[in-house]
């Protein structure tokens, strides 16, 4: 392989007078734990109302929640972020268009939005299942105690179902962490577009890729390794993988 | 809202956009889906071999595949396979691979963890009775897998190859990162060439949506039906 490898890259300056290249792919990481952070919260709250209306006693909920998971699920993420960057703005009153556009950070707010939405169709449909695992005598137990509907979400369904989804939800959110690479198409420099442009700046192809890679091994290790706490934690008692 | 929006320029771009765009997604969707169903399904044998060594790759392939996201493994294979291809042909100097050619095989490589995964899970379904029924009958191992057990596992995991398909023909838009020209990416060209990116968008977004929407209703009815067979 006739290839100039240049481990020392990593050292030198970066055009952008922003440190070194590593520094470069650093910042690149930060900001895509910053955009999966704030989608994954969008996923999170959205997903679990989303889900909760599929189970709800509502045609209505039922069929919101349906058509929600559909539109989201059945589009290309890319797609959905172009809608939401190039199309939305268009399509509102004149004022708030070009506020939207000229907002600063604009790829930032629009990555995890779109992301997020993205991947609350999915976070809705593992609730769903969540709940829908559930013995059927565990609403039933929360009405004959005299718990409203909400009450009985809140306080029965909820809690359990979420315990019971955490390793799904943990996939999930390693999901949410990749496709925020996807917004490398509307402009956003996190980790896998710093590696790209470390690769147009310096040409050292492999390297950039390398780092970029052992630094998504690393956030995924990081991640599952905590989680895998957390389910230990909040096991739930008689489960298999209760205490 | 749409007042000023000019959809005939979508009326225009329809040949090419289905010609030229379509084609190449379907055809990459087609291919991808049954070199990664081929390769993915020996990753799971593999797997399932008994063998510690055999095992151990398929897995740390599989869980390296499924780390990283698509986007930097289309970059890695775009980079990487001219030189691979000049360490397979021996030439003297990269050789230069053709854009389809290069997302084919990323697609296969990346998907096959994916496939691997649903296979596995297939493999696991049946119960231990068949493959001890199929050795007391004196079938060999891969006499065994080829009649008895692929065929069921296949059947059985129909349902969720389909929508790792459709998940696929979905993926397959960020070869945009490439400029190739796949479906989105002619629309995107036409957009730019044009001015026009509301409507192509828009369009696209429509065309992603209902062809998604067909196939999983498909999916569903399949389902039901070998629900019942069952």
């Amino acid at each position: 392989m006739n290839y100039n490898w240049n481990w020392g890259i990593f050292f030198q300056p970066n055009p952008m007078g922003t440190g070194t290249y590593l520094d470069m792919l650093l910042s690149g990481l930060v900001l895509t734990l910053k955009t999966a952070a704030l989608a994954w919260i969008i996923a999170l709250i959205t997903g679990s109302l989303v889900g909760v209306m599929r189970t709800l006693p509502s045609k209505g909920a039922n069929w919101f929640g349906f058509a929600y998971v559909e539109f989201f699920r059945n589009m290309p993420l890319l797609v959905q972020l172009f809608l939401w960057f190039f199309v939305l703005p268009e399509l509102l009153p004149k004022g708030a268009g070009t506020w939207l556009k000229q907002l600063p950070n604009a790829p930032f707010w629009t990555a995890a939005i779109g992301v997020g939405f993205f991947m609350s169709a999915r976070v809705a449909v593992q609730l769903q299942a969540g709940i829908g695992s559930l013995p059927r005598g565990q609403k039933m137990a929360a009405t004959a105690l005299g718990l409203t509907t909400a009450q009985g979400y809140r306080y029965v369904l909820l809690p359990m179902a979420f315990r019971i989804i955490l390793p799904p939800l943990t996939s999930e959110f390693l999901n949410t962490i990749k496709n925020t690479a996807v917004a490398i198409t509307i402009g956003l420099l996190e980790l896998t577009g710093q590696a790209r442009s470390m690769q147009e700046f310096s040409f050292q192809v492999f390297e950039a890729f390398t780092a970029a890679t052992i630094l998504y091994l690393l956030v995924n290790a990081v991640v599952v390794t905590a989680m895998r706490f957390l389910e230990r934690w909040v096991a739930i008692p008689g489960y298999i993988t209760g205490k | 809202m749409f007042g000023n929006l000019d959809f005939d320029v979508i009326r225009r771009a329809l040949p090419y956009l289905f010609y030229e765009g379509m084609t190449f997604t379907l055809t990459l969707t087609g291919l991808a889906a049954l070199g990664g169903l081929v390769f993915g399904t020996a990753l799971a044998l593999m797997r399932l071999s008994g063998l510690k060594l055999l095992g151990r790759i398929a897995g740390v392939y599989v869980d390296f595949m499924r780390s990283l996201p698509l986007v930097l493994v289309i970059f890695w294979f775009y980079f990487l396979v001219p030189y691979i291809g000049q360490w397979v042909t021996g030439a003297s100097r990269p050789i230069s691979v053709g854009a389809f050619a290069s997302s084919l095989i990323t697609f296969i490589m990346f998907e096959a963890a994916y496939f691997s995964e649903i296979m596995r899970a297939g493999i696991q379904s049946i119960s231990r009775g068949q493959p001890a029924a199929a050795s007391a009958l004196g079938l060999t191992y891969a006499q065994t897998m080829r009649y008895v057990v692929l065929p069921q596992a296949f059947r059985n995991m129909l349902p969720v190859l389909i929508t790792q398909t459709i998940v696929l023909f979905q993926d397959t838009s960020l070869v945009y990162v490439l400029s190739i020209t796949d479906f989105l990416g002619a629309a995107s060209k036409v957009a730019q060439r044009d001015g026009r990116l509301v409507e192509m968008y828009l369009f696209a977004a429509v065309v992603y949506f209902t062809i998604s929407c067909i196939a999983s209703f498909g999916v569903r009815r399949l389902q039901a039906r070998i629900a019942i067979i069952r």
